[in-house]
């Protein structure tokens, strides 16, 4: 099902906009927005008002403004799809579809576990994985899609480290939540994935009540706070929320360097430059890219521009990301650049709690690679290559690559 | 400089860590900011700055200190 066109000022626009000849930069539609306003009113499929916000201080004022709802089930919350819909009010909410205080609650039952501390002590089992996964791939041989035999694998097993899962289960858990993510599935199918993975998860929680482990989840199931409707919410989005964007970060992150040799070279000579090299590959690719979506609950004024209650906003992280205010020559990758204001992870109450986590797998995957594969190359033309358009998380479907 | 803190406000993201890791931690147990003590007069405004532009929550405040601010230069005015 593919979303009907929305009018923005008297013009046509699809959303998620088609992408442009670049695959890296946002879809023109939201540069040009920009370069008339940094927020432009629109309306969705749905005839919903809606505004787009592509300015990068206008975002960090609507994500940190607790007037802006992130509850699904409020009056004037924007769905990209009928399926987006389904996904986002149909189930038992996470913490990243609920606003203060249950959200502060709910997330600061887990803020603990993701401090940067325990992920940079986590650094020896992420390495441990990574140069598991890069030995399985080097010894399937070469083309490999980098996708499916390295960019994947790394975060499902991390998450089933969080979890406290077999990696058996991986393939299954990783088919429901694609379907999840994918803006083309319908309403059915999205309740039957959720159905499915609920019941899984459902089951797991009581698993964990009857032996615990030392997982996050068994953990979060040993405090007695959640019931099990919230508990089955919680394994859900940080099954979903940590996988396809470390993932599609990875791969779609070694592209852009492939594509970028003087950059690549830079990184290979000085691999000490890899901590920067990720928040500019973050603040480039910004994976996240249908618009994080928020509802003003009251009238709020933004910079002289009036929201009213009841309208949404979808905050175009890319579009932020290449802000030229914020990041001059935003257009082009610079991996000595200091990108570290950019807003990847969102801004704001429900910044990705994931992020440090996020930051020592992409930093550790993306410099084995390098490092154990000196001579990597495409192995199919650039041109070839089709992208995630039509997904939640941007990126890249496949990467067929030779070394 | 003067650094405060509100742990109401902080969403535990560590955005601060990254940026000026000599002068804030995380707690083990909830994972909100802590002010690692007498760091602050150690830092680099710059850091300090940072951290507090890029906690999403609004959580750091970032003040000239009364008593060595610009203004007064040999730093002793009285509260
Ligand atoms: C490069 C990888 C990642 C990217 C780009 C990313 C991006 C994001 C973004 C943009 C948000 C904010 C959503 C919103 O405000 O509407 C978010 C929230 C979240 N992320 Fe991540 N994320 C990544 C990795 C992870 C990982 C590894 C985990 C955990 C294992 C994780 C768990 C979460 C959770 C639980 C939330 C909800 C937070 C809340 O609502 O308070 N993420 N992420
Ligand atoms: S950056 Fe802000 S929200 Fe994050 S841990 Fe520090 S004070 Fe808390």
């Amino acid at each position: 099902m593919t979303p009907a066109p929305s009018a923005v000022a008297g013009q046509e626009l699809t959303l998620p906009a088609p992408r442009g000849a670049c695959p890296f930069s946002p879809p023109p539609a939201y540069l040009d927005a920009h370069r008339a306003a940094p927020l432009t009113k629109m309306s969705l499929w749905d005839g919903e008002p809606c505004w787009l916000v592509t300015g990068h201080q206008q975002m960090r004022t609507i994500l940190q403004d607790k007037r802006f709802s992130a509850d699904a089930r409020v009056p004037g919350f924007p769905f990209l799809s009928p399926g987006r819909r389904q996904l986002l009010t149909k189930a038992q909410p996470s913490f990243l579809r609920l606003d203060d205080p249950e959200h502060a609650r709910l997330r600061r039952m887990l803020t603990g576990d993701f401090i940067v501390k325990r992920a940079e002590a986590q650094r020896p089992q992420l390495q441990k994985i990574v140069d598991e996964a890069l030995d399985r791939m080097i010894a399937k041989g070469s083309p490999a899609d980098l996708v499916r035999d390295f960019a994947l694998p790394v975060p499902s097993r991390v998450i089933c480290l969080l979890l406290g899962v077999p990696y058996a289960d991986h393939e299954f858990f990783e088919g429901q939540t694609s379907m999840l993510v994918d803006l083309s599935t319908p309403p059915e199918q999205i309740k039957a994935a959720m159905g499915t993975l609920n019941g899984y998860l459902t089951e797991l929680a009581e698993r964990k009540r009857r032996e615990p482990d030392d997982s996050l989840l068994s953990r979060l199931v040993a405090r007695g706070e959640l019931n099990e409707a919230e508990c089955a919410a919680m394994g859900m989005v940080l099954l979903v929320a940590g996988h396809e964007t470390t993932a599609n970060m990875i791969s779609f992150g070694t592209l852009a360097l492939l594509r970028n040799p003087a950059q690549l070279a830079r990184l290979r000579a000085e691999p000490q430059l890899i901590k920067g090299a990720v928040e500019e590959l973050l603040r480039y690719l910004s994976v996240v890219h249908f618009g994080l979506p928020r509802a003003a609950l009251e009238d709020v004024e933004i910079d002289g521009t009036l929201i009213r209650a009841g309208e949404g906003v979808l905050c175009m992280l890319s579009a932020a990301n290449w802000d030229e205010q914020v990041f001059s020559g935003g257009a082009e990758l610079d991996i000595t650049r200091d990108a570290r204001r950019h807003l990847a992870f969102g801004f704001g109450g429900h910044q990705c709690i994931g992020q440090p986590l996020a930051r020592a797998e992409l930093q550790i995957a993306l410099g084995t690679l390098l490092r154990r594969l000196p001579d990597l190359r495409l192995a199919v033309p650039y041109e070839e290559l089709e992208y995630r358009t039509d997904k939640a998380v941007y990126g890249v479907r496949s990467l067929p690559v030779t070394w | 400089m003067q650094v405060s803190v509100d742990k109401d406000r902080c969403c535990g993201a560590g955005q601060c860590v990254m940026a000026a890791p000599d002068v804030f931690d995380q707690s083990e147990d909830d994972g909100l900011v802590l002010l690692r003590p007498g760091a602050v007069e150690q830092a680099a405004r710059t850091d300090l700055e940072l951290a507090a532009g890029l906690c999403p929550a609004g959580a750091i405040t970032v003040r000239e200190d009364p008593r060595t601010g610009s203004g007064d230069a040999d730093g002793t005015v009285d509260a």
